[in-house]
């Protein structure tokens, strides 16, 4: 099989797994994970066999060097809309960690979901599962934990999820990106409200839906402005055509006097907004923490977050057209403020946080940021370097946020105190004897989040954004992220010390207990690629080590673009920063955070001041938007419904229902009582007696009627066909 | 080429489906989709007729996509229908929903 037929077949597993669950296996729970983890297998096995292959080609990426195929699908009048697939070296990284990633948390969602457990005393759909009671030889009970009720659908919403995310990657126009893109955003509505049943998890998942919606309106929008100017959506016909990105960059369209490649670079990019939940859109992301943990690993780490830097890394050109090397475009300057705003913005409200999970996803978002930000400065190689490793130790971090939780679970099953949250970190403290696989991993993940030096993956991504923003001159973005990542340092050491250092703050986390193989070994395999990715990024001029391994991300992305990036000057500056926040981050947060009793008022409380409930509250932008577009739209609906529904809509209902009324009763009193009645008389009662018996027909039920009419028309049919 | 037979099995499969889920399901909801299998399964025969028939004349697929907005609009007075029903009485279970009987 060639290497083009193979990439078409990537995506295909893990939707035969969905269709296959939901359909035939959903009562066998065993069965169900099988087929979902072996298809999320096949294709793991399938992005590997073309990522090796793709980085044994010379010079992969240039002209002809690339795999690609692609049929005709669409008759759009003169020719056709072609959808294929693509690997260049940048989808070819992407599928690398898509790959891992997505098959590391099938095979953790086994453990997750408790499979080998007992089923609940009192569990049903929709709801977490609490636990069972199982009673041993010795005739004494233990509560344990017990298993998803909805376990089989689980594995099926992961397998489409997994479809759309390599759909996403593996096409070669922007249509079906938006495809899988929107089937990302389906499941996300999916797998966020899984525990339907909690109204909390209901909320989130409609606003995330909602919230995304917005973006992606936009992207519509440039996706059909980019198609009408250049008649393809195809990669390579527009971003690595000079002919045609000339021709976009050079034409001025009306609106603030962008270029067109610069308007449809804004448009398509507040789509990234949306779904890489940058700021405004960002308050979806810490919501749709209510999903099950694997879910916002999936989510929030590896794919459907990644899908939105993704993208703005794949219009890169359109987004830099007219850009030299110095001077930002003003598309260029509104995503690099999106990025670095968005970047401390979080930050700042991560050091708030007290739930585990909501910590990662601030830190998520202010990481996504840094892309953006790369991004907006031009720094291509680094945002598609952070955007990798960022992929691989926040899937490392989320997984092992969900084995602290399950720890923790453990632990409140063991007294018996459900009044305990177990994804609060001031009930924790001390895990890591109990836990001692998951302390690690999580050491290992929250050392690359902050870049902890030469060792992590993120330090070498996070300090080549730092030296891209010094190199290029961009010095706001350079110390505002300079001061995002000290901050970053910051709450990852707050979060590991508050888990796992110290001793146990109560009595469930006494009793926390390190999960089974299928959750700990996903955590081990990404630390190792949390701690060695980084070593294939390392600057030529770094001192000591640069040139004794070869910068060879660097050579292999900048392939993808038609002029390859520059890999800037090494400099001391950028450096010594990166390695002053990092540890610096790192020693203060140990130190402020060390000496943590149970029931003391957080350290930072003091110091901050009025500012820390503002930052606990997220700068309170959810009751920001509800004071205004809810109230706006609900001032809209209340002005609407009154005048539009009521006035004039049920204004014309009535106006009939009122005339037909005048009519009938005009007609009843001036001619059926005085005519019809006097000359019939009393000839009626026949046809009452009759509407007595026949009323029973009219049941009320509307599918009684529809089986009536099936049955007439089947009847009607069978006459005509006999008789014609 | 695929043989015109097999839409329209397909076509009469779907409708079948359709029906079926018309008459046998409680649920309102569930109803409404199987009233919207029942039309797809109309438009998959209007346009393999077109196909087959004269593809210049281009009436099947007109009609079609006015089945498809028709439709659309059908989904969106019956959900709301179904919405504010739920709303009033807690319930979407087709056959509790009888008051306009004897």
């Amino acid at each position: 099989m060639s290497i083009e037929n193979l990439i078409w077949l990537i995506p295909l597993p893990p939707l035969l797994a969905f269709f296959l669950i939901i359909l035939f296996t959903n009562k066998w729970k065993g069965l169900s994970h099988t087929i979902g983890v072996s298809a999320a297998g096949l294709s793991f096995i399938g992005s590997m066999i073309v990522f090796f292959s793709a980085i044994q080609v010379e010079h992969f990426g240039e002209g002809e060097h690339i795999f690609a195929s692609s049929i005709n699908w669409l008759p759009t009048g003169e020719g056709f809309f072609k959808i294929g697939v693509l690997i260049d070296p940048f989808s070819a990284v992407t599928l690398f960690f898509v790959a891992i990633t997505i098959f590391m948390i099938f095979l953790y969602s086994v453990g997750y979901q408790n499979y080998g457990q007992p089923k609940g005393d009192h569990d049903h759909m929709g709801l977490p599962p609490h636990g069972a009671t199982i009673v041993d030889e010795h005739g004494h009970s233990h509560a344990v934990l017990s298993v998803e009720p909805m376990y089989s659908r689980f594995f099926a919403f992961l397998g489409l999820f997994a479809f759309g995310m390599y759909t996403l990657v593996v096409s070669d126009n922007l249509l079906t990106l938006f495809v899988g893109w929107e089937i990302m955003g389906l499941c996300s509505y999916l797998l966020i409200g899984f525990w339907f049943a909690k109204p909390s998890a209901r909320d989130a998942a409609i606003k995330a839906f909602l919230t995304t919606r917005v973006g992606d309106v936009f992207m519509l929008l440039g996706l059909a402005y980019l198609y009408s100017v250049t008649g393809t959506l195809n990669y390579r016909d527009i971003f690595y055509n000079a002919e045609v990105m000339h021709h976009l960059s050079e034409t001025i369209t009306p609106i603030f006097g962008l270029s067109t490649a610069g308007l449809i670079g804004l448009l398509l990019f507040i789509g990234t907004i949306g779904k890489s939940a940058q700021w405004p859109l960002h308050i979806w992301l810490p919501d749709a923490m209510e999903g099950p943990t694997p879910v916002s690993a999936m989510i929030h780490a590896a794919t459907m977050v990644s899908a939105g830097v993704y993208m703005a890394i794949r219009i890169f050109p359109l987004l830099t057209a007219g850009w030299h090397g110095h001077e930002l475009t003003p598309t260029m300057t509104f995503v690099a403020f999106i990025g670095t705003f968005t970047a401390i913005f979080s930050a700042t409200i991560a050091l708030a946080q007290n739930d585990i999970k909501k910590v990662l996803a601030y830190s998520t978002i202010s990481q996504l940021g840094f892309m953006i930000a790369a991004v907006g400065i031009g720094a291509y190689v680094a945002a598609a370097f952070h955007l990798i490793t960022h992929a691989f130790f926040k899937a490392l971090l989320f997984l092992g946020s969900g084995s602290v939780i399950h720890g923790m679970e453990h632990g409140i099953l063991h007294t018996g105190n459900h009044s305990v949250d177990p994804q609060d970190m001031k009930n924790m403290g001390g895990l890591r004897k109990k836990m001692p696989i998951t302390f690690w991993t999580f050491l290992i993940g929250g050392l690359a989040l902050s870049g902890f030096p030469v060792v992590t993956a993120g330090f070498w991504s996070k300090d080549e954004i730092l030296a891209d923003a010094f190199g290029h001159g961009q010095w706001v973005v350079f110390i505002t992220l300079a001061v995002a990542a000290f901050m970053t340092a910051f709450y990852t050491m707050r979060q590991i010390t508050m888990t796992f250092l110290g001793e146990p703050r109560t009595k469930e986390a006494e009793h926390a207990h390190e999960t089974t193989w299928t959750m700990t070994t996903p955590l081990v395999v990404l630390a190792f690629f949390a701690v060695t990715f980084g070593w294939i990024g390392v600057p030529e001029h770094f001192p000591g080590l640069g040139g004794v391994l070869p910068n060879w991300f660097h050579h292999f992305v900048s392939g993808t673009l038609l002029e390859h990036p520059e890999s800037v000057e090494f400099s001391w500056i950028p450096l010594g920063t990166s390695l002053f926040v990092a540890l610096g981050g790192l020693t203060l947060g140990w130190f402020v955070y060390k000496d943590y009793k149970a029931g003391q008022p957080d350290p930072l409380e003091n110091p901050f001041g009025k500012l820390y409930p503002v930052l606990q509250n997220k700068w309170y932008f959810d009751e920001l938007y509800s004071a205004t577009f809810y109230r706006l739209a609900d001032w809209i609906s209340g002005v609407f419904t009154p005048f539009m529904d009521q006035v004039v809509i049920d204004g014309i209902l009535h106006f009939f229902a009122r005339s037909t009324g005048v009519i009938g009763n005009t007609l009843r009193d001036k001619f059926d009582k005085p005519i019809i009645n006097e000359l019939i008389g009393d000839g009626t009662a026949a046809l009452v007696q009759k509407g007595q018996v026949l009323k029973y027909l009219q049941t009320g039920r509307v599918q009684s009627y529809l089986f009536g009419t099936v049955s007439a028309f089947i009847v009607i049919a069978a006459l005509l066909y006999y008789f014609f | 080429m695929i043989p015109l037979a097999w839409y329209l099995y397909l076509s009469a499969a779907l409708f079948s489906i359709g029906v079926f889920g018309v008459l046998a399901r409680r649920n309102a909801i569930a109803i409404l989709l199987g009233i919207e299998l029942m039309l797809n399964a109309v438009n998959v025969n209007l346009v393999a007729f077109w196909r087959y028939g004269d593809p210049t004349v281009m009436s099947g697929q007109v009609f079609a996509v006015i089945v498809f907005a028709v439709a659309a609009a059908e989904v969106a007075v019956g959900l709301s229908l179904v919405y504010s029903i739920y709303r009033r009485r807690r319930t979407v279970i087709a056959d509790e929903l009888d008051l306009m009987k004897w």
